[in-house]
């Protein structure tokens, strides 16, 4: 820090700066009170829906969980909807998309490298409804040549998620290994390891819990997206999700669904409650990746991550 | 950074075979935007081959009388995202003045961590409280269905907000630690420096902040589809429900209807992908110049 000269009374600017100052005081309060109303709203509406019947309604905990019996008015399948959506989700995009960050951070230079960056910021900057929109092409195509009776279904939900989410873990891998030092990039190859015993044994542990931090802000991507599964398969009353090719529920579709269409103020309390579990679960996981990227400060001089 | 990985004399067993492994995945999300591309070329072309193409640029659509325009869509898309951005583009660069010294420290940290966990709220959830407070109190105070262009675009600048904020914030702050020094020599209070020294010089964060909330903006389909209100109309002014590209495509695949319908649905696909890929590859243009630890 540099010692602070003493303001400059007669300076030019001074009335600027002055509203400057109040301006910039309005913009955080009107960026911060709209966002504190509508989370205290939903935490208000959602109180009295808190619980287990929120989750099971009528049914006990264990044979609804265990699926033995059917859940007809609480969110409990639309959670394992979304658990299952976004376990093979990940399944399919943390492998690929962490191979493609060390693609991109240790095996790529110059012009190649500058491709491989564009083709991921790219993607992520294709709108989620269009990775929606190609699953349903994908269905549409299958259709016409080769499985007539191709349908919409949990695993091309998954597929069209695992393309939203696979530019950030690609991010995040390709951050955190180019946050490595030189010496820690050199330790293998000055060892003698294969490229392999290199990655795996030397670098990716050195790299975790920034890798860690990227795929968990991937997951709470996935946990969130609508527009996505929105047109690839997801439907209300579907039950448990009953195998890679049956429909399936999900939580923010539900919320979606409920929004639209409630009934009875019953079903609209139950929607506020399963908004609340869904932004929990979305704040939860966020706080989490936070956590994990924030041990890494300080210990090679890497930034916060974005 | 030294090319981790230089030939070795002797080769392990299959050692080959792993380097071409990781080299190819690189190319993973490459692949698929090319594939989301080739399928929304490839549905589209019925479109061509039917002379369909002024029929997509009409304003008229009535899928019962073969009339699939989507122009209403497209202004309906280009006036929210715009409008939008116009609320949130000056509030975020506020913000981050706010954040970068023009506010007391304590709150700057307090709003930053509060813009971070913005982030983290899903979208739904804004469309759904919205739906049940902003809707209503626009109804009651400006008249209308309340499912208005004024309703969605409000939420949008709510969720547009953090992306702007956090780009130009993070540029801000590595500009303003190149350039205190000088400034401080030349006597500048801080206020004075943020204001004349490190604002004039994030010109690239300035452009990045406003491409990526944007196309943010413009790639959104739940709060539109929750709060525009979906008709199909040019929308003329801000208490008019409007239906954007996203929504239309949104709501157009869950009604079964005919190839053609389909069809102009991936034109609409098409316009949002140039949108999106534009605003990345201009970006990527503006990236090329910067110094490095300074690329927004």
């Amino acid at each position: 820090m540099t010692a602070r000269p003493r303001p400059n009374r007669t300076a030019p600017g001074r009335g600027l700066e002055r509203a400057a100052r109040a301006a910039a005081w309005g913009c955080a309060l009107a960026a911060t009170l709209p966002v504190a109303f509508l989370v205290g709203y939903l935490v208000y509406e959602a109180g009295p829906a808190l619980g287990g019947g929120l989750f099971f309604g009528d049914v006990p905990a264990l044979p609804a969980i265990l699926g033995q019996r059917p859940v007809w008015d609480g969110i409990w399948p639309a959670c394992a909807g979304t658990l299952a959506l976004v376990a093979l989700t990940s399944a399919l995009a943390v492998p690929l998309g962490v191979a493609g960050g060390i693609s991109l951070s240790l095996f790529a230079r110059g012009r190649r490298r500058r491709l491989l960056r564009l083709g991921v910021d790219v993607l992520a900057g294709i709108p989620s409804i269009l990775m929606g929109l190609f699953g349903f092409a994908l269905i549409l195509f299958l259709r016409r040549t080769f499985l007539p009776q191709a349908n919409t279904c949990l695993l091309l939900a998954a597929a069209s998620m695992a393309l939203l989410i696979l530019p950030y873990v690609v991010g995040a891998t390709a951050g955190a290994l180019d946050a490595l030092p030189d010496a820690m990039r050199l330790l293998g190859p000055s060892l003698g390891l294969s490229t392999w015993r290199t990655v795996a044994g030397v670098l990716l542990p050195s790299a975790r819990r920034g890798i860690f931090g990227g795929v968990i802000l991937a997951v709470g991507r996935a946990c969130e997206d609508t527009a996505v599964i929105l047109m690839t398969g997801v439907v209300v009353g579907a039950g448990l999700p009953s195998g890679l090719f049956g429909k399936f529920e999900a939580l923010p579709f539900y919320i979606y669904y409920t929004a639209a269409q409630y009934q009875t103020p019953d079903e609209l309390t139950r929607a506020y409650g399963a908004a609340l579990v869904l932004l929990c679960l979305a704040v939860g996981l966020f706080l989490c990746a936070r956590a994990g990227s924030r041990l890494l400060e300080g210990r090679y001089g890497m930034g916060e991550m974005r | 950074m030294p090319l981790v990985f230089p030939p070795a004399r002797r080769a392990p067993r299959g050692e080959a075979l792993v380097r071409r492994a990781f080299q190819a995945s690189g190319f993973a999300a490459l692949l698929a935007v090319a594939m989301v591309f080739v399928f929304l070329v490839v549905f589209t072309l019925p479109m061509f081959t039917s002379g369909g193409i002024f029929a997509v640029l009409s304003p008229v659509w009535n899928p019962v009388r073969n009339q699939f325009g989507i122009l209403p869509m497209a202004a309906a898309t280009f006036g929210l995202s715009l409008s939008a951005f116009a609320l949130a583009y000056p509030l975020g660069v506020g913000v981050c003045l706010f954040l970068n010294g023009l506010g007391p420290r304590p709150a700057a940290g307090m709003l930053r961590a509060a813009v971070r966990l913005m982030t983290a709220v899903p979208t739904v959830v804004y469309g759904f409280v919205a739906a049940a407070t902003l809707v209503p109190a626009v109804r009651g105070a400006l008249g209308g269905s309340g499912f208005s262009w004024l309703s969605a675009m409000l939420v949008l600048t709510l969720l547009i907000l953090p992306t702007v904020v956090l780009i130009l914030d993070g540029q801000m702050a590595a500009v303003a630690g190149r350039t205190r020094l000088t400034a401080t020599a030349l006597g500048l209070g801080p206020g004075a420096t943020l204001l004349f020294v490190v604002l004039p010089g994030c010109r690239r964060g300035l452009f990045a902040a406003a491409a990526m909330g944007f196309g943010r903006a413009a790639g959104d389909a739940l709060i539109p589809l929750m709060l525009a209100g979906n008709a199909v109309a040019l929308p003329r002014s801000l208490l008019d429900s409007m239906r954007p590209l996203t929504s239309h495509i949104a709501l157009v695949a869950a009604t079964d209807s005919t190839s053609l319908a389909y069809a102009s649905l991936f034109a609409c696909g098409m316009i949002l992908f140039f949108l999106t890929a534009g605003v990345n590859l201009a970006l990527a243009f503006v990236r090329r110049g910067a110094p490095p630890g300074e690329a927004p």
